[in-house]
């Protein structure tokens, strides 16, 4: 009785700090000057493919190395639908959506049967094949030139009013994330995540299950590319990059692996960094390895991860 | 016909360089199960001290390729003894600490030596080609076939018909029973790591004389030897041979019939392979 009360008591804390920190994200371009603005519209891009990492890496117990390259491929193919075949909006980055979800349902058929260190492994060179065909790929992508298009109408071309488009995006998406690993599916994928074998012996069927989280999860991470598009106008092969998967993972990881809206904490930190080591050094990959590693030597279980458990031993 | 053997040729002596890079990989992870993302990172750092060596100091190539496997050799001791250490038993924030290690280590050396495309120089005895049956092909390529396949039964012996060997081994199984036998295993996990490491220097130095070095060198050899591992399974000695194999001749296969596409070619048949064997032709459920 007394850990149901806690819970409700911690489901309430946790509803506040959701409804304060979007309220905060709601009232940035009150008080933030304009280039203030698009950093926090990165960070809103950024939190979306971060969570769409933690659907698989938190909630299902599979850390993916590939996201980056789905969301990239989300970037490159509303870029080149929007210059190529149609300048319908819209219509362009449902395109880059569904390219990406096609592109995470094909990763996922490879890589479900696998886990751990070998999902990593496996991912990490799917995304790796994704980056080589977006380098060579010329006709296609540009190859090192990249697509570079202009995609924003008029009506948000300014910062202000597509910080909101992109906020009430975010917005919508993470309620949807929220709902899915609310889900009573993404509770069996809990299940899947603390004991496979468990939840086949109750006649679950585990491999479908991890098929659908995967593509679900490539399939945020493609809106979080599509609306990248839109903010960067601009694809290159480091748009698909390792280095795009690893800082999405760091966001995750940073938010704390399984607490869904860490990911806009983790976000934060990660771009607030970028661009605060950027006005001092260009070597922004060392720092985000050293990031890296630090965080896996002294807090693996995230910011949120570490208030969690404060907050939990203190009741004990 | 003449044409086919010498992409052949090029795929396995490619395959070769491969299996000299994911076989140091591949040791690290079948006995410590340390997947080393830095793996591509120490090969690049490798192929650049090689060069420094043998190029710049001119000292020329063997005394290039000792100074990479040694100088690699070192990182790899500051790497298990500095960061490791702290995420021991952990496997997935293990890989993912090399992961953060080999950017830093990535962006160091774009540091220090720039975007430039460097050439590791070839030795004067190996440099032009050798005539097999009206085929001219570089010796050079061929040496380094030699030399994979000398370091698959060098390493093979040592695994398999040493005592060293066999107390890696029974490490791997028993931890507890070897320490208790009054060996140092972590002592013999250390030199593990360092040689495994120093594959990577050595294939950096070797690879750097005919696929040349430059900035995301790294990261194309990275997969390659993941494509390897995965294929073959990791951990395994022979599963690596086979993968390199593999991976050799059907890049340079794909690289002949679609030159966009090359790295995809490799894709399909690691797909197939995967969908019957999760871990690999020759790998086993840790």
């Amino acid at each position: 009785m007394t850990g149901l009360l806690a819970s409700s008591r911690a489901a309430r804390l946790g509803g506040l700090a959701v409804l304060i920190g979007a309220l905060a994200f709601a009232l940035v371009p009150l008080v933030a000057p304009t280039y203030q603005v698009s950093i926090f519209t990165e960070i809103l891009i950024f939190a979306v493919l971060a969570m769409a990492v933690d659907i698989l890496a938190g909630y299902t117990g599979r850390t993916p190395l590939c996201h980056g390259a789905i969301f990239g491929v989300a970037t490159y193919v509303t870029i080149y639908w929007h210059t190529n075949v149609s300048e319908h909006l819209v219509l362009a980055m449902a395109a880059g959506v569904v390219a990406a979800t096609l592109v995470a349902a094909v990763f996922a058929l490879l890589a479900i049967r696998t886990s751990g260190v070998y999902f990593l492994l496996l991912t990490l060179a799917l995304g790796m094949i994704v980056w080589g065909v977006c380098l060579r790929w010329t006709a296609v992508t540009g190859g090192e030139n990249g697509l570079r298009g202009s995609l924003r109408p008029g009506a948000i071309a300014d910062h202000v009013h597509f910080y909101y488009v992109v906020f009430a995006v975010a917005a919508v998406v993470a309620f949807a994330m929220w709902r899915f690993v609310r889900s009573s599916f993404g509770l069996t994928l809990r299940g899947i995540r603390d004991s496979e074998s468990r939840m086949r012996a109750l006649g679950y069927n585990v491999s479908l299950h991890l098929f659908v989280a995967f593509t679900v999860s490539g399939f945020f991470a493609g809106i979080a590319g599509a609306l990248y598009a839109l903010f960067n106008e601009f694809a290159s092969p480091s748009t698909v990059a390792l280095s795009q998967s690893v800082e999405g993972l760091l966001m995750a990881v940073a938010g704390g692996i399984g607490t869904l809206f860490g990911a806009f904490i983790g976000a934060g930190v990660v771009i607030g960094l970028e661009n605060f080591a950027s006005l001092y050094t260009e070597r922004w990959m060392s720092v985000l390895g050293l990031m890296f590693v630090l965080t896996m030597i002294f807090a693996p279980e995230g910011i949120l991860g570490r208030v969690r458990d404060l907050l939990s031993r203190g009741r004990h | 016909m003449g044409g086919w053997a010498f992409h052949i040729l090029n795929g396995l002596t490619f395959a070769a360089l491969l299996f000299i890079v994911a076989s140091g990989f591949t040791l690290i992870f079948g006995l410590l199960r340390i997947v080393n993302l830095a793996h591509g990172a120490l090969y690049l750092a490798g192929g650049y001290i090689g060069y420094t060596v043998a190029a710049t100091l001119g000292a020329g190539f063997f005394l290039g390729c000792i100074a990479a496997m040694a100088s690699v050799a070192l990182a790899g001791f500051v790497l298990d003894q500095g960061l490791l250490r702290f995420v021991r038993g952990f496997e997935l924030r293990q890989v993912l600490l090399t992961l953060g290690v080999a950017f830093i280590i990535n962006d160091m050396l774009l540091v220090v030596f720039g975007g430039d495309t460097f050439t590791m120089p070839a030795p004067a005895i190996l440099r032009g080609a050798i005539n097999i049956n009206g085929l001219f092909y570089p010796k050079y390529r061929l040496f380094v076939l030699g030399l994979g396949v000398v370091m698959f039964i060098l390493l093979w012996l040592l695994l398999y018909k040493t005592r060293l060997g066999a107390l890696i081994r029974a490490g791997v199984d028993d931890r507890e029973m070897i320490e208790a036998m009054g060996i140092n295993i972590r002592r013999i996990f250390l030199l593990t790591f360092m040689l495994g490491s120093a594959f990577a220097g050595l294939g950096g130095a070797v690879g750097g004389a005919f696929l040349t070095l430059y900035p995301s060198a790294d990261a194309e050899i990275l997969v390659f030897s993941l494509a390897v591992v995965i294929i073959g399974g990791c951990g395994s000695l022979v599963g690596a041979a086979v993968g390199a194999v593999m991976v050799g001749l059907l890049n340079s296969i794909g690289q002949v019939m679609f030159p966009e596409f090359a790295y995809f070619v490799i894709f399909g048949p690691m797909a197939l392979i995967l969908a019957f064997r999760p871990l690999g032709l020759f790998g086993r459920a840790a």
